[in-house]
């Protein structure tokens, strides 16, 4: 156990990679042992560089066409030979749909434990790593470590920051993985609309629930999202069961830490809350006095938010001339 | 397709939960249990699956330290056939990797399936790692996180929604699909299907009848803490004779705290 050293970093985005370069400084320097990312594709070397300027000690590259596009057994068995080969301590994995069964997979051929979704990492006094992670469905932060090594964890996106590119030394190992046979095959990808912005970085939210009658009443919503400064959200039943949305906010969508969240319509279940409890500032405007959103709001307005809404938009106007 | 295993999980209605306002602790041991959200999901697509091709037996198959013969029992009225129940006192605080070493270890003993389906994560730890270990260990093709599932002869093809795109992945059986919540709408069973499911079987095996060996379930993590996240807000309410008033107060707030953005 004790022949496992170094923390890496893997992740078939290229942003997340970045961010937990960032993290993964960090805890190699408390460490005191190198950071290593794992780059992964076809045609990739030109990035090797870019990672150690981001962080990096050490960038093991495996290319090969057949690892032009994501495959789960295919970057398995990179991984997995790799991981074995070298014997990481810590290995954080990027939380995308590819990249958890992708994790929980190499937790299960190393015979290791794996630590989901980590939203905080630390080291504890005797070096292990401690992740921590919303559970519950949203009413609890666990704290959980490992018994075994590699110590994986996988990382959300926005979790952490990227460090500022510096020009540093690092070493780039090219390295030949026999590649494991595919058992799915990709038959169609489409691309998939997302906001140009990233929510996870908004300064203000105003964000619309079930409360919301039609679709274009967004435009309420629009107005003072505009004379605050910030962007629209909203709960998931606006994007699953109306589809007026493809994205929310919440346990399941995206966790926000805006400055200011305004919750116009929104119960305040607590999977919602969980994505929202890093806001600085909590409004709610709710017509039902009794909703649990207000138990988590700074400020409450019971109304209805077709009258609320313009007229704050209005006194705004007004007091910010 | 012959034969359906749908795994399904005994969790804490995380919507019943209450928290000990002195320690913060999570009170887990009295909260009501059900069938995880998702695996509900699991469980319908597999009934889908039958009445599409006529012919098939589902079963469930459930690890758990407690009793869950009520979880097991609202299963079968919902339609599966036959629920397995692995039940031992040494499964309690199993993690994900004892869970899917249990998994398949009974699913093992049951024999031949050409399809497995769980939830992408249970309702109440939320890790998502079981179904892909269970792939793992049963060396099976696995599609993830599926929203839409068409089942052909002997191969399974999968919609999911990734970060940035729609996928379509095909493989051929016996495969492993893990389903999200979007993939359909459980039914509610009837009182026929509750009455007709008294007399659909249960097999509880323990520990010992599958051979499973102590120091696979004692697992690789170790949980610290689990407290409720302390909510310090302000919980200020604003009132006022009219909206014009009461929006006046909370702008002014708003632009005091230093939060408007512009
Ligand atoms: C495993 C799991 C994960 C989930 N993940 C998420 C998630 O990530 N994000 C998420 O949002 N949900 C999630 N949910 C769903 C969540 O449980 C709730 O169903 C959802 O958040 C409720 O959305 P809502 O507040 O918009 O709707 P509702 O709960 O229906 O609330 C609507 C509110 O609007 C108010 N209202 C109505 N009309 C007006 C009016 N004219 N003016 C002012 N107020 C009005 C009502 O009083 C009510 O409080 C998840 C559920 C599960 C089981």
């Amino acid at each position: 156990m004790s022949e496992n050293k170094g923390v890496w970093v893997f992740s078939e985005n290229y942003d997340l990679t970045l961010e937990m370069l960032g993290k993964g400084r960090k805890i190699a320097d408390m460490l005191r042992t190198e950071l290593v990312a794992v780059l992964v594709g076809s045609n990739v070397q030109e990035k090797a560089n870019d990672l150690i300027k981001h962080g990096a000690d050490k960038v093991y590259l495996v290319d090969n066409p057949a690892l032009e596009r994501f495959q789960s057994e295919a970057y398995l068995s990179v991984l997995h030979n790799l991981t074995a080969n070298y014997k990481p301590d810590i290995l954080l994995i990027g939380s995308t749909k590819n990249g958890k069964p992708l994790a929980a997979r190499l937790a299960t051929r190393l015979e290791t434990g794996c630590i989901p979704d980590c939203s905080r990492l630390s080291v504890d006094e005797k070096g292990r790593l401690i992740g921590e992670r919303i559970t519950y469905g949203g009413n609890a932060v666990a704290k959980v470590t490992f018994r075994s090594k590699p110590q994986i964890a996988t990382i959300p996106g926005r979790a952490f920051a990227k460090l500022e590119p510096q020009d540093r030394n690092g070493e780039v190992t090219k390295l030949d993985v026999k590649i494991e046979e595919p058992k799915t095959e990709v038959v169609e990808t489409k691309p998939l609309e997302t906001s140009s912005v990233n929510i996870e970085e908004a300064k203000v939210i105003v964000s619309c629930g079930r409360g919301l009658e039609k679709k274009e009443d967004k435009a309420l919503l629009e107005d003072l999202a505009k004379i605050l400064g910030g962007q629209l959200g909203n709960s998931r039943p606006l994007a699953e069961d109306r589809k007026w949305f493809t994205e929310w906010v919440g346990l399941s969508g995206h966790k926000v830490k805006p400055k200011l969240y305004v919750a116009c319509g929104i119960s305040g279940v607590i999977q919602h809350v969980a994505g929202i409890r890093d806001s600085k500032m909590i409004v709610a405007i709710n017509n039902d006095p009794e909703a649990p959103i207000f138990e988590v709001a700074d400020y409450g307005v019971v109304g209805d938010l077709y009258e609320i809404l313009p007229a704050l938009t209005e006194a705004l106007n007004k007091q910010l001339q | 397709m012959k034969r359906i295993i749908v795994c399904l999980k005994q969790a804490v209605d995380v919507s019943q939960l209450k928290v000990d306002p002195k320690t913060n602790q999570l009170l887990t041991a009295s909260a009501p249990k059900k069938i995880s959200d998702f695996d509900k999901n699991a469980l319908e697509e597999a009934i889908r699956i039958k009445e599409k091709l006529g012919e098939a037996e589902i079963y469930t198959v459930t690890v758990s330290s407690e009793d869950a013969k009520a979880v097991l029992r609202e299963a079968l009225a919902i339609g599966a056939d036959k629920a397995y129940f692995v039940n031992d006192p040494s499964f309690q605080d199993v993690d994900t990797s004892a869970t899917a070493y249990i998994l398949t270890e009974a699913i093992k003993k049951i024999g031949e399936f050409d399809l497995i389906l769980c939830g992408e994560a249970s309702l109440d730890s939320f890790s998502g790692l079981v179904g892909s270990r269970l792939a793992e260990l049963l060396n099976l093709p696995l599609i993830a996180s599926v929203r839409k599932l068409t089942v052909e002869d002997n191969t399974v093809v999968g919609e999911r929604t990734l970060e940035d795109a729609y996928e379509t992945v095909k493989a051929k059986t016996p495969a492993l699909i893990t389903v999200t919540r979007e993939i359909n709408q459980p039914r509610i069973p009837s009182l026929m299907m509750i009455m007709k499911a008294s007399k659909k079987e249960i097999v509880t095996w323990t520990a010992t009848d599958l051979n499973i060996q102590k120091e696979k379930v004692e697992g690789k993590i170790d949980v610290i803490e689990v407290l409720a996240p302390k909510t310090e807000r302000k919980k200020i309410m604003i009132t006022g004779e009219n909206k014009e008033e009461i929006a006046e107060k909370l702008a002014k707030a708003l632009i005091q705290e230093g939060v408007v953005g512009r």
